[in-house]
């Protein structure tokens, strides 16, 4: 089970309640889960990692429990009790230093401390759809929901947002215009932050300047926009729809860059990869595929038998993680092959020294050293 | 030459409208004609088939005049035909010569033998889909809680033929009742049959005057189906049918569904039936499922001894094709959909199908 896990570079929680990794450079999915008891309210809401160095999944169920599974050891190590399923599933799972957030959809968005029970309780409005922490400034949560607009927390500041959004302008038969935000994402480097809503608009908002309503918006197809990812390569977003319509939007202008072909069903999950122009997508059509953002071809297309709800990418690169395991009889080959690489790799690394060099000169004469290196 | 030609040339306008047999006969005298004409020396023969020797990168399609070049084109095909006999009787002999170690008998290509195997299905021993099936929508009817019950309808103000339609199709399906549509959203129509514990909803979407569309939609929380409903047989319409069918539950066939989206047709499909049938009717309704069209039929069978039976068509028959599959009660503007049709990226194979 251990060596199982170690390689899945892809995790993913389905409706059944059984956690997926599947790894690419083998081109196996496993199922993590005990068969003897599964049941539908294990359904998975929610994931996310458990700690920076990504060697913990936390799993929210519908029941209310968050499972912890280390990707080391291959089982899941802690169960807690974070809630009843009365007051609705789980929209949003996030980690700060020793202390876990949760957030339903009454909007009962709860900090945990490690070993201690007590929490602190922020109620943030009715019909959540998701919850979403700030990758770079971990304290601080935005929520958005059906008639509930984005509102940014600061858990050190409980008692009201730092920022709430305010609704567009009524259209142009004079009627306000819906709110249901169903996704959120924080644009790196800066404050802006990017929705998607069931009425098929992405919207960015900036917290930095004083205008509360969207800087940018731009409407998408037809179906409610379900799902939505930020790619490594800044200015664009990956969004997806309940028709399995994925696009990659400019948030410079608002328009379509493309569209990513191949999906049959409805959009659940969607990340992008923290370095590689990746995306990987999970839905009701129970494949998970994985699309290159460069020129929008279907890299990976895996078949993992039940309805996927959430996916989780690891920052590690998918191809070459296979160097790290070997067997024996592949250890002896790679070595005699390696032999050879390397015999071929000193000549080249001569030239591009030698090229190196050249560009160094090139930049103190003039044009004609630069056709040479051109070459 | 002259004369020669002229007689060909008023032959052939005698002979315009007389069969293939004449103008055949007219051939033989045109060739040397326009052999004399094309090379010069070459040894006319009698056979224009074999004696006709043209440029090597001649076709039947350089010549002109439509007639003779139809009449150079059947030659080409009934040269190919004997060519294919040949072949056969060849292949015959050579299998009688051989005996028992003759090769086994090729099996010729169909679409359904070459279709693309497709990843997703279903393996009866996989203990995931099990489950999955076992605790999907359809757990209640396939754990014998409840009992199914029928709600027909039609888009708004159905003309003549769908309203027999539907007539005919509630009397194929047991605790099946048509009612009229009277303009009424159908989102305000589900909730009340939730609450009268139907457990299926079948709205059949007219265009033209003939039935297009079919809504097939399972109640409490069920996945709703959009089909495109086509080749609509009503009762008197079908040759050598037998009486009305009765009110006996008849029985199900689901042939062919076999990927994991198949599967969950095949539930929806079998879950409007009641559990179990009754023998004593000798009724059995069909659902073949063939490159991606699913044919129905009705069928009343009768057993003359252990091995023949006899069967008679009664009752409708129509074909469906899945458009799309939604999760979720009919919700087309805000529902998820688990499965829907897109024709530029899935019908781009001859081979590939998806039930």
């Amino acid at each position: 089970m251990a060596d199982k896990s170690q390689i899945c570079s892809i995790w993913l929680g389905s409706e059944t309640g059984i956690l997926k990794g599947v790894s690419l450079t083998k081109k196996q999915a496993f199922n993590f889960c005990e068969m003897s008891c599964l049941s539908r309210d294990q359904e998975v809401c929610v994931m996310a990692w458990g700690d920076p160095h990504e060697s913990e999944v936390l799993l929210g169920s519908v029941n209310g429990t968050v499972k912890t599974f280390s990707t080391d050891k291959g089982i899941f190590t802690a169960t807690r009790e974070c809630g009843d399923p009365s007051q609705g599933r789980f929209t949003g799972l996030a980690v700060t230093d020793s202390s876990m957030i949760t957030c339903v959809e009454s909007g009962l968005l709860k900090v945990w401390k490690e070993g201690s029970t007590e929490t602190v309780e922020v109620n943030v409005g009715n019909g959540i759809c998701r919850m979403r922490q700030n990758p770079s400034q971990r304290h601080r949560v935005a929520t958005g929901g059906k008639e509930n607009p984005l509102k940014v927390w600061d858990l050190e500041r409980p008692d009201k947002p730092i920022f709430t959004a305010k609704n567009v302008a009524h259209d142009w038969l004079d009627m306000r215009v819906p709110v249901w935000v169903r996704d959120i994402g924080f644009i790196p480097d800066s404050d802006k932050i990017v929705t998607c809503t069931g009425h098929h608009q992405v919207r960015v908002y900036d917290p930095s300047t004083p205008q509360r309503r969207p800087v940018l918006e731009a409407q998408f197809g037809e179906y409610p926009l379900t799902a939505l990812s930020l790619p490594a390569s800044q200015g664009t977003v990956v969004v997806g729809n309940t028709h399995g319509e994925l696009a990659m939007l400019d948030l410079r202008k608002g328009l379509v860059r493309g569209c990513l072909k191949g999906l049959a069903g409805a959009v659940r999950g969607l990340q992008c990869h923290p370095s590689l122009p990746l995306v990987a997508s999970c839905g009701l059509d129970r494949f998970l595929r994985v699309h290159s953002l460069e020129d929008r071809s279907l890299q990976h297309k895996v078949y993992l038998k039940s309805r996927l709800n959430c996916v989780l990418l690891s920052s590690r690169e998918l191809e070459s993680s296979s160097a790290d395991l070997s067997g024996d009889v592949e250890e002896v080959k790679a070595e005699e092959d390696v032999d050879e690489v390397w015999d071929t790799m000193e000549t080249v690394t001569e030239k591009a020294k030698k090229r190196a060099v050249q560009k160094d000169e090139a930049t103190v004469t003039g044009k004609k050293k630069r056709k040479l290196v051109k070459k | 030459m002259d004369s020669t030609e002229s007689t060909t040339s008023e032959s052939v306008a005698k002979k315009k409208g007389k069969t293939k047999k004449l103008k055949r006969n007219v051939k033989p005298v045109k060739d040397p004609v326009q052999e004399m004409d094309q090379a010069e020396g070459e040894a006319t023969e009698t056979k224009p088939v074999s004696g006709v020797c043209f440029p090597p990168t001649f076709s039947v399609s350089e010549i002109k005049n439509k007639q003779r070049r139809h009449a150079m084109f059947l030659k080409f095909k009934e040269e190919k035909r004997k060519q294919k006999l040949e072949l056969k009787k060849k292949k015959k002999k050579e299998r009688k010569a051989l005996g028992d170690e003759a090769p086994p008998k090729e099996v010729p290509k169909t679409i359904e033998n070459q279709r693309i195997y497709d990843e997703t299905t279903v393996n009866p021993e996989d203990e995931e889909v099990a489950f999955d099936e076992g605790t999907d929508e359809f757990s209640a009817y396939f754990n014998r809680l409840t009992n199914p019950k029928v709600l027909i309808t039609t888009s708004d103000r159905p003309r003549g033929r769908t309203v027999r339609f539907c007539e005919q199709m509630a009397t194929v399906i047991p605790h099946a009742h048509v009612y009229y549509r009277r303009g009424l959203a159908l989102k305000r129509v589900i909730p009340q049959c939730i609450s009268r514990d139907f457990t299926y909803l079948i709205v059949v979407n007219e265009d033209r005057k003939v039935p297009n569309g079919l809504v097939l939609c399972h109640l409490p929380d069920g996945p709703t189906a959009h089909f495109k409903l086509s080749s609509v047989r009503l009762r008197k319409e079908m040759k050598r049918r037998g009486k009305e069918p009765t009110e006996h539950v008849p029985e199900v066939i689901l042939n062919n569904f076999t990927t994991r989206l198949g599967h969950s047709i095949g539930r929806l499909f079998a879950a409007l039936f009641p559990h179990d049938p009754q023998f004593v009717g000798r009724q059995v309704a069909t659902f073949h499922n063939q490159r991606d069209f699913i044919f129905f039929r009705f069928h009343r069978y009768i057993f003359k001894n252990e091995k023949k039976v006899g069967i008679q068509e009664l009752g409708p028959r129509f074909t469906l094709k899945l458009r799309s599959l939604q999760k979720g009660t009919f919700d087309s503007k805000f529902g998820e959909y688990e499965w829907v049709h897109k024709r530029h990226e899935m019908d781009s194979s001859r081979r590939k199908f998806h039930l």
